[in-house]
């Protein structure tokens, strides 16, 4: 019997898990979730299909498919990963798989703001320590704690101060990175600046 | 930090409030779903118990999973007739505009709206789709947005959202004979890197941007997104306005004055300030066609492949993953690549200018033996006019298949898809591993004009040997 998957809810300020490394720059989102994964109405099956072409192609090979990356947590990534399309798909199969946060050189930004919207922190280091993480990991298993208020992540012999948008920070540290109520809250002025917009007043068709 | 940019000018008008964590709360002025992006958006808002607060502020339309061979219901791919059938219904249920199949007004969602004139300059809009970007040609701040922003905009109207940086991509003189803008928005990603643009809106300006049709300078905005940046825009001006001029859903009668005055107001002023600007020579451009898996690997049609010492030491990485996928080697001509499948059609390149171009290069050729070719309009609209003009029986007398109106093998969620490793001629806008339907098909992208020449001949060749004649 399977287990409902239960996404992340409120505030959190640590992540500890093994890290699994994906090499490449320019990783585009539909390498991340093919096309065809996205007839769907919800997300819940999306998690076994992350990086199907990919792992077909390297006949369990695949980062995603090692026995000795099950149960990893944090994914090690290099430049401009999650580029291209906007589905939200991505984040959410990534998720589903298991990541609950990404260390990387850099990000695409529509990418970014999904993986913060579904409480995926998305950290950046830079190239060197990235590739250095990475070489570590192709000998051997790596346990990472992140501490988000500290912005740093430490092993038994590494430690490194991670990049993170301040406010992306923030928002998982209140609990706030779950937007809508947030949002909501502003009614009245949605309202006001919605009645004075001034395209509003002359497209009365 | 820019200021008094159209960017700037737009993204303030919009801003409802600074919210704690430092970022804007930014008002969508036009929502558009589809529905790859939405059910889940739908389903949240269920399971949160909202409604959608402003439905006359979100339009709908199917696009993405549509049939274009036969398109009567139910479909016969189960699963894409339940994802139509799930927005019909959340359509209902939240009375949202949606235009179906049959209305005459569907199609791709970056093609309807600005052909019914929803799309207007001074907006902010927002879609589920990264090609979102498309509707800043009309001076709009466009951008695409992810499945909880979809989810964000129907229950407040608002999404919480940094504010972008703007680059100025100025284009000086003009693009030459048989060069589109397809080669020149190429050009640019291939100048800037693909990711040149993240944290950017890029503002696109110059003379031969001026030059541009509305048509045109939707294909530039379109990808934008490629080369990283969110959100692309041009300055609105009198063909932006003669474009939307008497279109369903603009301003009529008294309010068409008073709009134009108000759109006019909008462009970037003489003193802005910019965070960065880029300038490129228009004339320079050449027919442009990808060799690799990103938008960024480009070529003009008369160069050879790059080797990897010629490039970047951080393009290397990428470039020799793309030889090992393409199968082409360093210092290889592009030209004289055998094609096996041809398409026209997308967010691109699907609206009716494209058609004609491609229709003109067609007219009394043939399509190559061995190729596959088809034509996807981007509307219904844009079908029905192609047909008026005889478009159709251009392309199906030279061998194309003609479509109905869809993303088609865009990206390939219909059955519409590359087989094996076969190479596709594609007027789309990614060249991405797998992107047209196969794990191991691969794709070269181009102008619609120079996918009918490769129709023709079975290889890549130089549009301009059949439209200069």
């Amino acid at each position: 019997m399977s287990i409902k998957f239960k996404p992340p809810i409120g505030k959190f300020s640590r992540i500890n898990g093994k890290c699994i490394s994906l090499v490449g720059d320019d990783i585009d989102t539909d390498r991340i979730i093919p096309a065809r994964f996205l007839k769907c109405i919800d997300f819940d099956s999306l998690g076994k299909s992350v990086f199907d072409d990919d792992r077909k192609n390297l006949k369990g090979n695949h980062p995603f498919d090692l026995e000795t990356n099950k149960g990893s947590s944090i994914l090690i990534v290099n430049s401009n990963f999650g580029c291209g399309s906007s589905r939200e798909h991505a984040p959410q199969a990534l998720m589903r798989w298991g990541i609950k946060a990404i260390i990387g050189e850099s990000f695409a930004d529509i990418f970014y703001s999904n993986c913060i919207a579904i409480g995926i922190p998305c950290f950046t280091l830079p190239k060197e320590s990235i590739k250095k993480i990475q070489q570590y990991l192709n000998v051997k298993n790596l346990f990472l704690e992140i501490d988000l208020f500290e912005s740093t992540a430490k092993a038994e012999k590494f430690k490194f101060n991670l990049e993170i948008k301040e406010t992306s920070k923030k928002m998982f540290l209140t609990g706030e990175w779950d937007a809508t109520s947030k949002l909501l809250e502003n009614m009245d002025l949605i309202e006001n600046k919605l009645n004075n917009l001034p395209y509003l007043k002359f497209n009365t068709n | 930090m820019s200021q008094d940019t159209l960017f700037d000018k737009v993204w303030d008008l919009h801003k409802v409030a600074n919210l704690s964590g430092g970022s804007d709360q930014i008002l969508i002025g036009l929502h558009l779903i589809h529905e790859v992006t939405s059910p889940q958006a739908f389903g949240a808002l269920k399971d949160k118990n909202l409604k959608v607060k402003f439905p006359q502020r979100t339009v709908a339309t199917v696009d993405h999973i549509v049939p274009t061979d036969n398109q009567s219901r139910p479909f016969k791919d189960n699963l894409a007739e339940q994802m139509i059938d799930t927005l019909e219904n959340n359509c209902i249920e939240h009375k949202i505009k949606f235009f179906n199949i049959g209305s005459g007004n569907q199609g791709i969602v970056h093609v309807v709206a600005p052909e019914l004139g929803l799309t207007q300059p001074g907006m902010t809009i927002a879609c589920g789709d990264s090609h979102t970007s498309t509707h800043g040609a009309f001076g709009s701040i466009a951008f695409g947005i992810g499945t909880s922003q979809v989810r964000d905009v129907l229950a407040s109207q608002t999404i919480a959202m940094n504010k972008l940086k703007v680059r100025q991509i100025w284009c000086e003189n003009k693009l030459s004979n048989g060069i589109y803008a397809k080669d020149l928005v190429l050009h640019i990603i291939n100048q800037l890197g693909v990711k040149a643009g993240v944290g950017y809106a890029y503002e696109f300006a110059g003379p031969a941007i001026s030059a541009l049709s509305m048509e045109e300078r939707m294909t530039i905005c379109n990808m934008s997104i490629e080369g990283g940046a969110r959100c692309g825009y041009i300055n609105p001006d009198e063909r932006t306005f003669s474009y939307m001029k008497d279109k369903l859903c603009s301003p009529q009668n008294e309010n068409w004055e008073k709009a134009v005055k108000w759109w006019k107001s909008l462009e970037s002023s003489d003193n802005c300030i910019y965070d960065d600007v880029f300038r490129l020579d228009a004339s320079k451009v050449e027919p442009t066609i990808t060799w690799g898996i990103t938008p960024g690997q480009s070529i003009g049609v008369n160069q050879k492949i790059p080797s990897l010492n010629e490039m970047h030491p951080n393009d290397q990485f990428i470039a020799e993953e793309a030889f090992e996928y393409m199968g082409f080697k360093p210092g290889q001509s592009i030209k004289n690549t055998p094609i096996d499948v041809c398409f026209i059609g997308s967010c691109t390149n699907g609206r009716i200018s494209d058609l004609r171009v491609a229709a003109q290069v067609l007219e009394h050729n043939k399509v190559a033996k061995n190729v596959k070719a088809f034509v996807v309009p981007g509307s219904e609209k844009v079908a029905k006019e192609a047909k008026e003009e005889g478009l159709d029986k251009i392309f199906i007398k030279a061998g194309f298949q003609w479509r109905e109106p869809g993303c088609s093998m865009c990206l390939a969620m219909n059955s519409d898809k590359l087989i094996g490793n076969q190479v596709s001629a594609s007027s789309s806008n990614r060249n991405f591993k797998g992107r047209q339907g196969s794990p191991t098909g691969r794709t070269l992208l181009m102008s619609p004009a120079m996918v009918a020449a490769a129709s023709i001949t079975g290889k890549v060749s130089d549009v301009r040997d059949f439209v200069n004649k």
